[in-house]
């Protein structure tokens, strides 16, 4: 058997795809972090909140209505972007011509409240979720037995995450998203409604965050706090890729777990502290991101 | 005859008002016995006691019955802050004249509130508590320590499942004391015990949500048990994981600080196989099963209770016919009843017979147990069965060890 710096082959090689899942759910959520930020200038602390949610609907869906994985992978997005619709009509949107801080504060309280009510009503210890028939098992890659749901979730993540980019950056909506944030009054005077663009924007950014959420649940323990251990490193790859930029946060969120993945087997104990080296140095040599346009 | 019939709102009104009238005379007749529940009513460890625990302490009082003084409960969240649970106690002992209080879920806020005892001659009894400091160095003549701790854990399951067969180990511990702690007492009983450890990952804590990792470097050292040095969501997402990584299946999973309610949270197709301790398990013989049905339906989801809840349960009972023989006045001096509760022998039945030792710890027996498969559970919370017993002395930490209520 063959050893990288004293570290067997097959397990180094099986570190670096644990590295790429862990990236895939990164990717996702610093995804829509990207979207509503580069276009509503909003910074989403809740969603973690969001993600959790998608979560909890899932379950909810199985247990309550006997609605299975599958199903729920369409609906908790639908149910929680309603709910981001929601609280951006009422709430969020009475804040865009103030400070960034103002959101912030604003959704890491909406953030603290929503965790709070799910503990008040679930507990804490979290709830079963297992995974889909259909994705039981592993396959032996050689070096390594990945189980099969690992293995869909990098497949969802590549799908979600370049879909979103073709939206954005391909399409006749995307340039009309793209044109409203350069400068909003003008394509108002084009005829577009603005704010409800803005209000949809919303919703499927949080909607993005729920289907990590639904596509987590079975690896996962199901409970209140499970976004907030998410969100600190998700903000990271966020500043790292760039804020706003899409393609930045997808290709920085993979590439963070590999980092944290190898991190794991020559050092474990850094494995949480690696990736806040990592934008401390971005920031200190390009301030704007790897893929930020300097403002 | 005109006659005015009184409406059904007077005859209710007064017939509160008589009660009322009656409850405080009665009082006022009656010395009181104040009882604080100070425990996490909201965070992470609020399934293992929180409001379960308050449940398991009404039941104790309820069994007491009536004495020769009126009981009180009060209950509070120490959020798992230490100044929160100081602040708290002080302001029970100083202003609201309670006596004892229980739970105390979070070892740090155990120590601190145990300290705030001592300074107020006060009770503390300790039932959701790991650290063994509470009967080592930071022993107190005011505190006793319920149900288990870090040690009974770590060295029941890693003893008897060295004698099973288990011989080698990998440990996936999270990077702090309590896992530091678990990690390095069952480390050192496998290796006293003739089993070897093969490795450990500490895992950066909190914030790790991914345990795949150094679940595939454990299976690649070829080590016959995993040990698992964490607690709560950490336990759960390292048990979903090794489930998915198909882990337990070739190897023995063992849980070095799990709970019913962490079984509970995963569900028994992901926890079949794993072993773990407990003092106290619902299903364990009769007398368990019967203050089980006991409790259950003031349970929050009527789910039994956890050997800490247990443990509330069983402190509060000893300590209320502590006071019954000991007679009120008496009773006020926290030390003199502490030292009366050692004096006597304890039996109720979540514990079964049993006794405290000198430095406060209570002597029960740990049971190791593997969690059933769907298949062999009969019904809802049928979770465990028994495979060794670790007896009292042997479960215990060793006495001594810096306190200075043991002479040497």
């Amino acid at each position: 058997m063959f050893t990288i710096f004293g570290i067997p082959g097959p397990l180094l090689f099986g570190q670096l795809l644990l590295g790429l899942i862990n990236g895939a759910f990164y990717a996702m959520l610093s995804l829509g972090l990207a979207v509503i930020f580069g276009l509503l200038n909003i910074i989403n602390f809740a969603h973690g909140a969001l993600f959790m949610m998608g979560a909890f609907v899932a379950w909810m869906l199985l247990n309550y209505a006997g609605i299975g994985y599958w199903w729920a992978l369409l609906l908790a997005p639908l149910i929680v972007g309603a709910f981001g619709l929601v609280l951006e009509r009422t709430l969020i949107s009475r804040l865009y011509k103030l400070d960034h801080l103002y959101g912030l504060l604003l959704t890491f309280g909406l953030a603290l409240v929503i965790e709070g009510l799910f503990r008040n009503e679930y507990g804490s210890s979290g709830m079963p979720y297992q995974i889909p028939s259909a994705l039981q098992g592993a396959t032996n890659l050689g070096f390594m037995f990945l189980p099969n749901y690992r293995g869909w979730v990098v497949v969802a993540a590549l799908v979600v995450c370049l879909a979103t980019w073709l939206l954005i950056e391909k399409t006749k909506l995307g340039a009309m998203l793209r044109a409203a944030t350069e400068n909003a009054p003008l394509v108002q005077a084009f005829g577009v409604n603005v704010p409800r663009m803005v209000t949809l924007t919303y919703a499927g950014g949080v909607a993005l965050a729920a289907l990590a959420g639904v596509l987590a649940a079975p690896i996962y323990s199901v409970n209140p706090n499970m976004g907030s251990s998410f969100i600190n490193t998700v903000f990271a790859v966020v500043v790292i890729g760039g804020m706003g930029s899409i393609i930045g946060s997808v290709l920085t969120g993979f590439g963070l777990g590999i980092i944290e993945g190898l991190t794991k087997v020559f050092y474990p104990e850094a494995s949480a502290t690696v990736v806040f080296v990592v934008m401390a140095i971005v920031l200190l040599t390009r301030p704007a991101g790897l893929f930020g346009k300097a403002a | 005859m005109n006659r005015v019939q009184p409406s059904r709102r007077q005859v209710l009104g007064g017939a509160l008002l008589a009660t009322g009238f009656v409850g405080r005379a009665t009082r006022a007749a009656r010395p009181v016995v104040r009882i604080g529940v100070l425990g996490d009513q909201s965070g992470p460890y609020r399934e293992i006691a929180g409001p379960g625990a308050l449940a398991c302490v009404r039941q104790a009082v309820a069994e007491f019955g009536a004495g020769s003084f009126d009981i009180e409960i009060l209950v509070a969240d120490h959020q798992n802050k230490p100044d929160v649970g100081v602040a708290l106690a002080r302001q029970w002992f100083d202003r609201d004249g309670v006596d004892m209080v229980t739970d105390l879920t979070n070892s740090a806020v155990a120590l601190a509130v145990a300290q705030v005892a001592r300074a107020k001659n006060k009770v503390a009894v300790a039932a959701a508590t790991g650290t063994t400091e509470l009967t080592g160095r930071q022993c107190s003549p005011n505190a006793v320590h319920w149900s288990y701790d870090v040690y009974m854990l770590a060295r029941s399951t890693a003893l008897q499942m060295v004698r099973n067969g288990g011989r080698s180990w990998y440990f996936v511990a999270a990077d702090y004391v309590f896992g530091r702690q678990l990690q390095g007492e069952s480390a050192a009983t496998v290796e006293a015990s003739g089993g070897k450890v093969l490795g450990t990952s500490f895992y950066p804590f909190p914030g790790t949500t991914d345990f795949s990792s150094f679940l595939l470097a454990a299976q690649s050292s070829g080590a016959d048990v995993i040990g698992l040095a964490n607690a709560g969501a950490d336990l759960v997402n390292s048990l979903k994981q090794a489930h998915e990584f198909g882990l337990s299946r070739r190897m023995h999973l063992a849980s070095l600080s799990g709970f019913i309610c962490d079984v509970n949270a995963v569900g028994l197709e992901v926890a079949q196989g794993l072993n773990l301790t407990a003092s106290f398990y619902w299903d364990l013989n009769e007398r368990t099963r019967a203050m089980t049905a006991r409790v259950r339906p003031t349970m929050p989801n009527h789910a039994p209770p956890t050997m800490a809840q247990a443990g509330t349960y069983s402190g509060t009972l000893h300590y209320l016919r502590t006071v019954a023989a000991m007679g009120l006045p008496a009773a006020r001096d926290g030390a003199a009843t502490v030292a009366r509760m050692k004096a006597m022998p304890c039996d109720d039945d979540a514990f079964g017979g049993f006794r405290l030792r000198a430095d406060g710890r209570v002597l029960v027996p740990a049971h190791l147990f593997r969690v059933k498969s769907p298949a062999e559970s009969r019904g809802p919370w049928d979770y465990y069965t028994k495979l060794a017993t670790t007896p009292p002395d042997e479960a215990a930490p060793p006495l001594g060890r810096g306190c200075v209520l043991v002479k040497e």
